[in-house]
């Protein structure tokens, strides 16, 4: 059974909880959900409601950003997150043009901040940045005019992946409009020393309450991550017990072989995702993953394809949802909103 | 022409022991010719120090740029030039070209490359640089990993009487590390590294130097468990010596807040435990030698994200002062302060400087050790202005410097 989507209109809208106007985001940018509070994030998510509906009809196309250029920035490779950035512009209106470090000068040589320069000289109003380098994206913000997203930049954040998986969890428990995640215990396992992911995910899961256990072997497992408010697990059977949700990351082999890990198979062995170990978990406890899988190695294509306890493809669409908010929320105060006034120093 | 004497008075002496004495100094033929209650003779030049220290210019162990302005902003008369350079010093010829390069006003030692190239597997032409200039040698910016060439590059350094200078991280565990392993690394998602590390490296040069009766000394020691080691070895007498940057004692990870660049260091900046351990081992004397570890460093490798841009700080002219908040704190007296900026450095390079005593360099700086100033990252003398200290309002000043008896302006 697919879990109902409650964005219906018999589910009035609680936006009187948030600030009014500008003050309800008052950022120029999303580098990282570490610069949000709860209202801000809970202010995201109830603004992406009404773009999972709009998505769902065969008209898809919103006028909101229309006329306004919105550059994808992508110096490193991305086919799902880039897919999803350029579907969101499009339905919002905007113009969208992609950059792929591939084809840019980056390879001839250009250093980060000239290629920031002239995208920000080519008046861009929204500049949606993937890059290797943690940081690399505070950076960038730091020298364009116009408000900047972070689409992943290293190992440190990647705030709308966190945000689609928090919508997604709050659709698939039937949570309204304004909910937080309070009491949920979800556990994300996989390579959490690499994961921009599970940084993003740990900060907006626990600041929306949840209680959040990361699980790994020792050498995927960053130094004192305790400090972020999380319970530290090695052991996956015991992470699982008493899980309502289940985040497996990607195992990067690329960055493994014998080095992290003895191989994908005894990786398997110890934190693969089979439907066995599933049902250690919680009864009714869900599954998710960022994307792209390795099937048959962190997670089972039987889970997977679970058709009601696998939430993978619902993130995939929440993707396009959040990201459309977003944009929608960081472009108002150069579409001049009412309410929506031009940010004073210091904020960011 | 031979300069006229100078003799400075109205200033406290800074002398290897004790508090700052109210006396006088004779410069005669760039040499120290007395001190003491001595009068200025007929004929020389006269300086008044108007209470000030009159104390030895500074000998900066560990320099990897020769920034002359920066050097005398900061009392620094002469540093010892890391082999770092491109190329790197591990040619006679080029070891010969930078012992001149700073002539007459400010003396470069240089340290000579341990192996060619740097690259931690041949034995460079340590005699021959030895004989060209070369006051010690040192591994660089990065430990030779490889155990059995360590071993004898020191057996190699103790024959030829040289000290050798090393950087103490372990490659294995640090890897591409650019912070130390933590929450604040945890948070940025920083490749990082324990900092253990750093003790595994010391751990093993230490018995090395046991081995081999080389004098080893570690340019920087920045964590607790090393630092142990160290005091450890130095109570069984071995010859170990350790230096430290004011960064480490004054600053912690928590800097890399922003991803900072200019707060990216090598060996990385540590937890603030280990800044107290630090701080501590200074005072007990377990840490020999302050040194800016001097790296100007332009917006092409600074302003780059954080584990991109290249390490290192801009520090010769917050060398003195901030050394000087360890004597306002009441961990070190000032006599040990100047041993640890002056006197230590010269020893360990050989050189008869860095002290205060008839017939050694008259290599002088007169000091305001409570003038107030604020580092101000775009108003250094440096050829960059990558500190972290930014902002940051400090004591102390340097007013006036001689090298080698003649004041430089």
């Amino acid at each position: 059974m697919q879990p109902s989507i409650p964005t219906s209109p018999q589910i009035a809208p609680t936006l009187r909880e948030y600030p009014a106007g500008g003050l309800a985001f008052p950022h120029r940018d999303l580098t990282g959900i570490g610069q949000l509070a709860r209202h801000e994030i809970l202010y995201l998510l109830d603004e992406a409601e009404q773009w999972v509906e709009l998505n769902r009809q065969s008209q898809k196309r919103a006028g909101l950003l229309s006329g306004l250029t919105i550059i994808n920035a992508f110096f490193e490779n991305s086919t799902r997150t880039l897919l999803s950035f350029e579907i969101a512009g499009k339905r919002l209106g905007a113009d969208v043009v992609n950059m792929h470090a591939a084809t840019s000068s980056v390879k001839k040589g250009e250093t980060l901040i000239d290629t920031a320069m002239t995208l920000n000289a080519m008046r861009a109003d929204a500049i949606v940045i993937r890059h290797a380098s943690s940081g690399a994206v505070r950076l960038i913000a730091g020298k364009v005019d116009c408000p900047v997203l972070n689409a992943g930049d290293g190992q440190h954040e990647h705030p709308t992946q966190a945000l689609l998986d928090a919508l997604t969890i709050r659709h698939a428990l039937n949570l309204s409009r304004g909910s937080d995640l309070n009491g949920l215990n979800v556990t994300i396992c996989g390579d959490i020393l690499h994961s921009r992911v599970a940084r993003s995910n740990i900060l907006a899961l626990t600041a929306l309450g949840a209680n959040v256990r990361v699980c790994a072997p020792p050498a995927l497992m960053p130094a004192e991550i305790e400090a972020m408010g999380v319970q530290v697990f090695h052991d996956f059977d015991a992470a699982l017990k008493g899980a309502n949700i289940i985040m497996m990351l990607r195992l990067q082999q690329e960055r493994m072989q014998g080095q992290f890990i003895p191989s994908p198979r005894e990786y398997r062995h110890l934190y693969g995702l089979t439907l066995e170990r599933l049902a250690r978990a919680e009864p009714d406890a869900l599954v998710m993953h960022p994307g792209p899988m390795n099937r048959g190695i962190e997670i089972d294509s039987q889970v997977a394809d679970h058709p009601t306890r696998s939430l993978i493809t619902h993130q995939v669409e929440r993707g396009v949802a959040i990201r459309m908010a977003c944009l929608d929320v960081l472009t108002r105060r150069a579409r001049a909103l009412p309410g929506w006034d031009a940010l004073t120093g210091g904020a960011a | 022409m031979i300069p006229r004497p100078i003799t400075i008075t109205g200033g406290r002496l800074v002398l290897a022991e004790g508090a700052p004495v109210a006396a006088a100094i004779r410069l005669v033929g760039g040499r120290i010719a007395a001190l003491g209650p001595i009068v200025p003779e007929p004929g020389d030049t006269v300086v008044d120090a108007r209470g000030q220290l009159i104390a030895p210019g500074l000998v900066d162990l560990g320099v990897f740029a020769v920034d002359k302005p920066a050097f005398h902003f900061g009392g620094i008369t002469r540093a010892a030039l890391m082999p770092d350079q491109g190329p790197p010093l591990d040619h006679p010829a080029r070891v010969r070209f930078a012992a001149l390069s700073g002539k007459p006003d400010m003396w470069i030692h240089p340290l000579a490359a341990a192996t060619r190239g740097l690259n931690g597997v041949e034995l460079a032409e340590l005699a021959l640089m030895r004989d060209a200039g070369a006051r010690a040698v040192a591994t660089g910016r990065r430990w030779i990993d490889d155990s059995g060439v360590m071993a004898r590059l020191l057996s190699y350094c103790a024959m030829l009487g040289l000290v050798v200078v090393t950087h103490a991280e372990d490659a294995g565990m640090a890897g591409q590390a650019v912070a130390t392993a933590g929450e604040m690394a945890t948070r940025l998602g920083l490749p990082s590294a324990p900092a253990e590390a750093e003790a595994l490296a010391v751990g093993r040069d230490i018995a090395l130097a046991e081995m081999t009766g080389a004098h080893v000394h570690f340019r920087q020691v920045t964590t607790a468990r090393a630092l142990d080691l160290v005091r450890a070895a130095k109570r069984r007498g071995l010859r170990v010596t350790a230096g430290v940057t004011p960064a480490h004692f004054m600053l912690s990870d928590l800097e890399l807040a922003n991803f900072r660049t200019f707060s990216r260091m090598s060996p990385p900046l540590r937890q603030d435990a280990d800044r107290r351990a630090v701080v501590d081992a200074i005072a007990d004397g377990t840490i020999d030698v302050i040194a800016s570890g001097h790296d100007p460093r332009g917006p092409e490798d600074k302003r780059l994200p954080f584990a991109d841009a290249e390490p290192g700080m801009a520090g010769a002219e917050t060398l003195l002062p901030l050394t000087l908040t360890l004597v306002r704190d009441g961990r070190i007296d000032l006599a040990r302060a100047f041993d640890l900026v002056a006197g230590a450095p010269a020893r360990l390079l050989g050189v008869e400087a860095g002290v205060l005593r008839v017939g050694a360099e008259a290599d002088i700086a007169l000091i305001d050790p409570e003038r107030p100033w604020v580092v101000s990252s775009d108003k250094m003398a440096a050829s960059a202005g990558n500190t972290p200290f930014d902002r940051r309002p400090v004591e102390g000043r340097v007013t006036a410097l001689f090298k080698g008896g003649t004041r430089i302006d």
